[in-house]
């Protein structure tokens, strides 16, 4: 109970993060004419920021369900590595059942919890986490969603930002780490700046088309040594 | 028209997947160098190329998206962290929006 409610606590900030960005969320939900109740129900099983906005967008674009499709696996292969990457700090013997359930909430605040941890991840301390920021994060779509259109203009505009400087959060440090990934994050800028101007694909086209030319770009040029995390 | 709850099926399947396999399944590490430096960049590239410019036409002055871009990456880059990223961005367009305003 102990290390449940440890994990509880470092989910404060966690949650009140996903409450922000979530609401904003909402407020992009409500524009492709979601419910709150759908918006609450995708929240609870898609747990993905990055992934829901494209998804809400596609939505609001009518797009077909293969290009549903596409866009999840865009938007959320990083999942891929950092499930690889969390398969190495579990136990061996961890049961397939905490498997399953870890692997429906990992996201990037509960893997950098994940990875934080000394030694295996005690799935616990993970379940505390979790009963914390992910209602927080499915009560706030469907919050966005109903106040989002009751709420104040300016107020309105100020909380539809939340979403990317959480973006901004995430990919910049990670510039400051690694050069050629700053290289292509300017890239990305310059070309989603351009084809959103001047072309007329769909939103959710471009950061199709841009992530797999701009992530193979840098592949090329710049392939990773064996060793990373 | 397209069923949302269906949307929300296909997403929630995909997603799960996406998710669950590796940790489930596999075991050993991608062998193949490029495919291994494909999925390393790709999280980066996608959360950049949807931050802009969908955040200077999310405002509803786009000179309020603007700053708030550009103090938003300073704080990321000063390693603030998500929640103090978020909320400086958030305040940033809300006093923007009421100065524009007051000038009108």
């Amino acid at each position: 109970m102990n290390r449940f409610k440890t994990g509880l606590k470092h989910a404060i900030p966690i949650g009140l993060g996903y409450f922000a960005v979530a609401f904003s969320l909402g407020i992009i939900a409500s524009n492709a004419g979601i419910m709150a109740f759908q918006g609450f129900l995708t929240s609870l099983l898609v747990n993905a920021s990055a992934g829901e906005n494209a998804a809400f967008i596609a939505i609001k674009e009518n797009a077909s369900y293969l290009q549903m499709i596409m866009i999840m696996l865009v938007s959320n292969i990083r999942y891929v590595l950092m499930s690889f990457a969390l398969s190495q700090k579990i136990d061996p013997k961890m049961s397939i059942i905490h498997r399953l359930i870890l692997g429906f909430f990992l996201t990037d605040e509960y893997f950098a919890l994940e990875i934080a941890q000394d030694g295996y991840v005690d799935p616990v301390y993970m379940y505390g986490a979790i009963s914390f920021a992910s209602p927080c994060w499915a009560i706030g779509t469907a919050l966005g969603i109903i106040m989002g259109n009751v709420l104040p203009l300016n107020i309105v505009s100020a909380l539809s930002v939340a979403l990317y400087g959480m973006f901004m959060a995430i990919f910049v440090p990670a510039c400051k780490k690694d050069r050629i990934i700053t290289l292509l994050v300017l890239l990305s800028f310059v070309c989603s700046y351009l084809f959103s101007r001047f072309t007329s694909l769909s939103e959710s086209y471009i950061t199709i088309l841009l992530t797999i030319a701009i992530a193979s770009f840098g592949a090329l040029i710049a392939p990773r040594e064996d060793e990373d995390a | 028209m397209h069923n949302i709850y269906v949307y929300i099926l296909v997403m929630t399947v995909t997603v799960y997947l996406i998710r669950v396999l590796p940790l489930t399944l596999i075991r050993k590490k991608i062998r193949n160098r490029f495919l291994r430096s494909f999925l390393y960049y790709v999280p980066y590239v996608t959360l950049a190329v949807m931050s802009f410019p969908a955040m200077i036409d999310a405002t509803i002055h786009p000179y309020s998206g603007i700053i708030a871009f550009i103090i938003g990456l300073i704080a990321s880059y000063k390693d603030l962290g998500l929640f103090k990223v978020t909320v400086l961005c958030c305040v940033t367009v809300l006093l923007m929006e009421y100065l524009f305003a007051m000038i009108r």
